[in-house]
């Protein structure tokens, strides 16, 4: 009897202590062979495999061995690793997270000493740049353009001269490719689309340490699409029951939609629909696009920091970034390569052009909240009141540039 | 203490009930106690909360409930768009459960089996499956718009519309509100896009609380009903004065777990686009997780869950109260007065003839 109750009393010590022993297992493993795990946000198989074997053929060179892990929700397995102090030695960075990232010492700020680091186009140093320090390199960048269904183009019975170069011909584009069952031009409501509008205005967001968002420049942008969306030449692709406008393409739902070089994504889904990519028409100010990027990001502190630094240099090579380019499609992020690109992808020159008077959407630490609110109004805009949406997005930009700015 | 036949046990117990005692404590307390800490610091997410942040006191409780800023008029949103979600689900998915407790209790349904489980299915499927069928049934060309369509009817594209129902009817109300919202915005009511949800919930909820009330009803013994027939009680008077208050505890139940999910919608707000359209289902459940997985103010999101916990318990209390056990409310006073004055009249009467 006595036995048995102290057996019972060992058995639930043993418990205890093997519980503890699975917390903390999974040590360090110190050893020869350096061991190092890159955190993406894929577009698909092709990146998914296009960056495993680029870092395999790093590894080689380098006795190391690379982990590419895909994230399903890469912010949010970011901020679990960051932590539980157990951050990836290699991540995507996406642009309107990085100033958050950055003002929270989060990252490693390398991409300076890269031996590099001046051939990156300038307007993407500027995006990694935090307080005077650029951070971390960029992997690639994507620009907006106006993807066009061909077929329905030459349905319409429109030309090469009838191509979109302001916004009047982009209306007049859209309104002659607008049918039953097609609407001339669709675009997600988002700032992301809709601030390239408010951009060829000549409007800007941010001067300085002011925010200007209710300018009337603003205010034309979005009235321009109000009034295409009045007109129904222009729809949502909600509108459209896509997922999003790239999808409202491939299906025929759209004839023109405004998206990035991540548009051949839908050969996939749409193998038949042919398209073609062109700048974005001029507005009242001149010719504007979004330049979208992201960087690699390393983790600030980390051990395998020069490994890392050493693997970020090999990716960001002009030839591995052609073959990124070449595998899924992505703009190479630094002048000589891009200039390579464009010739070997005509299809995607457009994207390239774009870059030379792109813009970066608005980037500062705390931005990314303002700007989803925004989008949220944005919500709103059809049938609704523009200078409200403009008037509110200018207050909570100001309190979030204040913020940043320490006042 | 003197040590008896049992001295020994209390050790033995103690011993006995460590390992939950530590699970418990290190599963469940410390994490809270570590969240209560996290919200009055300022802990940006970078390494442990402990010796990497520092006491920051109220802020974040005052940067979401008093400073007007977009974090306030975020929490507000977020309240407004859950106080209906509330105040619409938990006593639709409590009468409609009861209901259909009631009627797969009757003896004289045929193929009881097959109803209970068919209304019981929603429950056991998982929330995310749920979720992404609504998604694809209430698209502005599917299938529920399809059916309002047979009567001419031109459906809403229910997923991306962000007016409130009552907005039409609302939208004049001047001034501002409490958390930085006007008062139209508090009182535009639901939009279209949360009333998907709502009926989302009720519709997956209400077969777990059939269960519940099915279980109780069974309770009921047949025996009550019978004696409530002989004294005359119509199927109407039996539910209301007799099955039903027999109930009670069921109903308390039903109601607190009911408050206390609605209050936590998160799956559904995250698959549907975390607040879209327009942040007109934006939950604080899931405010908090935005707050603190994706602009790093971990602080705050920890503050907007803590709030989030007290409105629950308030409101649990508050509902407790209401259904406290009570000898006789000022109704039932009446009543008993009245059914008093008619039985002296009957005897009176009957003493005459």
């Amino acid at each position: 009897m006595k036995y048995r109750k102290w057996g019972a009393a060992l058995l639930a010590v043993g418990v205890v202590a093997g519980l503890g022993a699975c917390a903390s297992g999974g040590g360090d493993s110190s050893g020869e062979t350096k061991e190092l795990s890159i955190l993406i946000g894929t577009s698909g198989d092709a990146e998914t495999q296009a960056v495993q074997s680029a870092a395999d053929a790093w590894a080689k060179d380098n006795n190391a061995k690379v982990e590419v892990v895909v994230a399903s929700d890469l912010t949010q397995q970011l901020s679990q690793g960051f932590a539980g102090g157990d951050a990836p030695d290699l991540f995507y960075m996406s642009w309107d997270q990085f100033a958050t990232y950055a003002q929270n010492g989060y990252l490693d700020a390398y991409a300076a000493d890269l031996p590099n680091a001046a051939d990156f186009y300038p307007a993407l140093t500027d995006t990694f740049t935090y307080d005077g320090t650029f951070t971390c390199a960029p992997k690639d960048f994507s620009t907006l353009g106006l993807i066009i269904n061909t077929d329905k183009w030459a349905a319409a019975g429109l030309t090469d001269a009838d191509i979109p170069t302001d916004w009047d011909s982009l209306e007049a584009a859209a309104t002659k490719l607008t049918t039953a069952d097609t609407v001339g031009l669709s675009f997600g409501l988002e700032y992301a689309r809709a601030g390239v509008f408010m951009n060829q205005a000549g409007g800007q967001l941010v001067d300085g340490d002011k925010a200007v968002a209710d300018s009337p420049e603003n205010l034309a942008g979005l009235q321009y699409i109000q009034k295409l969306h009045d007109e129904g030449v222009l729809k949502w692709p909600s509108e459209v029951d896509a997922g999003w406008s790239g999808e409202a393409l491939g299906a025929g739902k759209a004839a023109m939609v405004i998206e990035g070089p991540w548009i051949k994504g839908i050969a996939g889904d749409f193998p038949d629909t042919k398209y073609a990519s062109y700048e974005l028409p001029a507005g009242p100010a001149g010719k504007s696009t979004f330049t979208f990027t992201n960087c690699w990001g390393i983790p600030a502190n980390s051990d395998t920091r020069d490994a890392a630094v050493s693997l970020v240099e090999y990716l960001t090579a002009d030839a591995q970034q052609l073959a990124f380019g070449d595998a899924f499609g992505v703009l190479p992020s630094t002048e000589g390569a891009a200039a390579t690109y464009a010739e070997a992808h005509p299809e995607n020159a457009a994207f390239v052009a774009g870059n030379d008077y792109a813009v970066s959407p608005v980037n500062f630490a705390g931005s990314a909240t303002v700007v989803s609110d925004f989008n949220a109004q944005l919500a709103n805009l059809a049938g609704g009141d523009a200078k409200a949406i403009l008037a509110s997005f200018q207050e909570s930009l100001q309190a979030a540039l204040d913020e940043a700015n320490g006042n | 203490m003197s040590k008896g036949i049992r001295g020994p046990e209390g050790r033995y117990g103690w011993l006995f009930v460590t390992p939950a005692i530590v699970i418990i404590g290190v599963f469940l307390v410390l994490p809270i106690l570590l969240a209560l800490y996290v919200s009055l610091s300022n802990w940006n997410g970078l390494g442990s909360p402990l010796g990497n942040s520092s006491f920051v006191g109220g802020a974040n409780y005052s940067k979401v409930l008093v400073e007007s800023g977009l974090a306030q008029r975020d929490f507000g949103t977020a309240i407004r768009n859950n106080l209906y979600y509330v105040l619409l689900v938990v006593p639709l998915q409590t009468a409609l459960s009861l209901f259909l407790a009631v009627q797969v209790n009757r003896r004289l349904l045929k193929g009881r089996g097959f109803f209970r489980t068919a209304f019981y299915f929603p429950s056991v499927t998982s929330s995310i499956a749920i979720t992404t069928i609504f998604i694809f049934l209430f698209t502005s060309s599917g299938a529920v718009n399809q059916v309002i369509g047979w009567f001419g009817v031109q459906g809403p594209n229910w997923f991306s519309n962000p007016s409130g129902i009552f907005s039409g009817v609302t939208g004049g109300i001047p001034g501002k509100g409490p958390l930085g919202l006007d008062w139209a915005a508090w009182f535009s009511g639901p939009s279209v896009a949360m009333c998907v949800l709502i009926i989302l919930a009720i519709f997956t909820t209400s077969g777990t609380f059939m269960l519940l009330f099915l279980a109780a009803l069974q309770n009921v013994g047949e025996e009550i009903e019978d004696a409530a027939s002989v004294d005359g009680a119509g199927a109407f008077r039996k539910f209301f004065s007799v099955t039903l208050p027999m109930l009670k505890p069921t109903l308390f139940t039903v109601l607190t777990l009911g408050l206390i999910g609605t209050w936590q919608v998160f799956d559904q707000i995250y698959l549907t686009g975390g607040g879209d359209p327009g942040k007109t289902t934006l939950t604080p459940a899931f405010l908090a997780y935005d707050t603190s997985f994706y602009n790093l103010k971990w602080g705050q999101g920890a503050a907007i869950a803590f709030v989030l916990f007290g409105i629950i318990v308030a409101l649990t209390l508050l509902q407790r109260w209401i259904l406290r056990d009570r000898d006789l409310g000022a109704s039932g006073v009446r009543r008993q007065k009245r059914a008093l004055a008619r039985l002296m009249r009957d005897a009176a009467a009957g003493a005459k003839r």
